[in-house]
């Protein structure tokens, strides 16, 4: 049975557990409103921009001629796994999901003899991934500093993709990030964005439109296509910072609840000793009296 | 025939424009081009230089770099990858710009592919041109 002091030092320290808890939420909530702003905005460049891209890749796509960056290289044995993740912890399974999903393809493609390379985005993935996949680790960007993310971020990790892309060290790029759904579901992601591959998810209103391109056609492909990957990569990032602060809100939800849950025990626990106590010693004074 | 269109100017981070406008001179990669209601459905990409948006309301000017206009008879989309309304546009985005364009175009010079070269020098010609034609 703890005696009185400790279960007080006790209840104390979970009351200020339970304080910062509930100012990590705030903060999170507050977060993922602009986290989720930002996703918003970039929306209708990435939907117009794929929409676009989706018409050119078709009539372009099949001919020979088509770039590196849309046919492939013609093989698929060096696979490039951009992991993206999150610079903090405390955000319930957000990092660990994504690891997870990285590290089974890394599993996956093994298995069948391909070469797999791993680029980390973000620390905590970096360090969910290192024990077992550590030695495939070809680089790590850092936005630890980064207070906003800017699209030139984007940039940036798309060149650094793009230029071993060209120097031959990659033939397929998969990208991992966690999609935002809502507050409680954030699903990890795997998306390919090296060769390039563009869903038609436009609504096709204007499919129907033959279009003059100035320049070429190939001209054209050829320049938005990294462009396509930064594209990619920028929306994913947004996901990604959308999803971290809705996971860590919810976990942080969740810490807070358990956190009065605790308190409200201690305390019973806490008062029920107290009383203890007392009846204890009213009986000792009582049977001392009689005593006399 | 309608005399204005739907036009609207998105950047990756934010959405700048979408208004009706009469017509809308764009800075495509084969030269200026100005596009009014009903012109022919067009793609082309842009080379850095200024987008001249004549509305009714009156007219605004952005500086662009990177991306592509999308005519399409009624309608017309820029996607640029940096947009920014002349009235904000500061000496330091365009040094910024500029220095960008010339780190490229001395990263090309090390290569041998000529056209990489050719195109980051004119990339960066343009870009002290548009310093000039803003008198910044």
């Amino acid at each position: 049975m703890p005696n009185l002091k400790d279960l007080k030092n006790r209840i104390e320290s979970v009351k200020s557990t339970r304080k910062i808890t509930k100012a990590m939420q705030m903060v999170a909530a507050a977060k993922l409103r602009r986290a989720q702003e930002s996703a918003e905005a970039s929306r209708p460049y990435a939907a117009r921009f794929n929409a676009v891209m989706t018409g050119l890749a078709a009539s372009v796509g099949g001919s020979d001629s088509a770039p590196k960056l849309l046919r492939g290289t013609g093989s698929d044995d060096v696979h490039l796994l951009v992991v993206m993740t999150a610079e903090r912890g405390l955000c319930g399974g957000f990092n660990s999901n994504i690891a997870k999903l990285a590290r089974a393809k890394a599993y996956e493609l093994q298995a069948k003899g391909k070469t797999v390379k791993i680029l980390t985005v973000g620390k905590k993935g970096r360090d969910a991934i290192k024990r077992d996949y550590g030695d495939l680790f070809v680089g790590h960007v850092d936005l630890s500093e980064v207070k906003r993310l800017g699209y030139t971020n984007a940039q940036d990790i798309a060149k650094d993709v793009l230029s071993r892309f060209d120097g031959g060290e990659f033939d397929v790029a998969t990208i991992f990030y966690s999609k935002f759904v809502n507050v409680v579901t954030q699903i990890p992601t795997a998306q390919q964005v090296i060769p390039a591959s563009f869903e038609d998810d436009a609504s096709g209103d204007d499919s129907g439109a033959i279009f003059d391109y100035e320049p070429s056609e190939e001209a054209i492909l050829a320049d938005l296509l990294p462009k396509g990957v930064a594209t990619a990569i920028f929306s994913a990032l947004l996901e990604n910072g959308a999803s971290e602060q809705g996971a860590r809100m919810s976990a942080m939800d969740n810490a807070t609840r358990n956190a009065g849950e605790m308190i409200d025990k201690l305390t019973i626990q806490y008062n029920r000793s107290r009383q203890a106590v007392i009846t204890n010693e009213l009986i000792e004074i009582i049977s001392g009296a009689e005593a006399l | 025939m309608a005399n204005t269109m739907q036009f609207d100017l998105v950047s990756p981070e934010r959405s700048l424009a979408s208004l009706e406008a009469t017509a809308v001179q764009i800075p495509g990669a084969d030269g200026d081009m100005t596009a009014m209601p009903d012109h022919a459905p067009t793609i082309t990409t842009l080379r850095p230089g200024l987008l001249k948006v004549e509305s009714p309301e009156g007219s605004s000017e952005y500086l662009v770099t990177g991306g592509f206009a999308q005519i399409n008879g009624d309608s017309l989309s820029v996607l640029a990858e940096k947009a920014i309304p002349v009235a904000e546009v500061t000496r330091s985005h365009l040094d910024d710009m500029i220095a960008e364009a010339r780190a490229s175009h001395e990263a090309a010079k090390g290569g041998d592919d000529q056209t990489i070269v050719d195109d980051a020098a004119k990339l960066l010609a343009d870009m002290e041109a548009l310093g000039t034609h803003m008198s910044l």
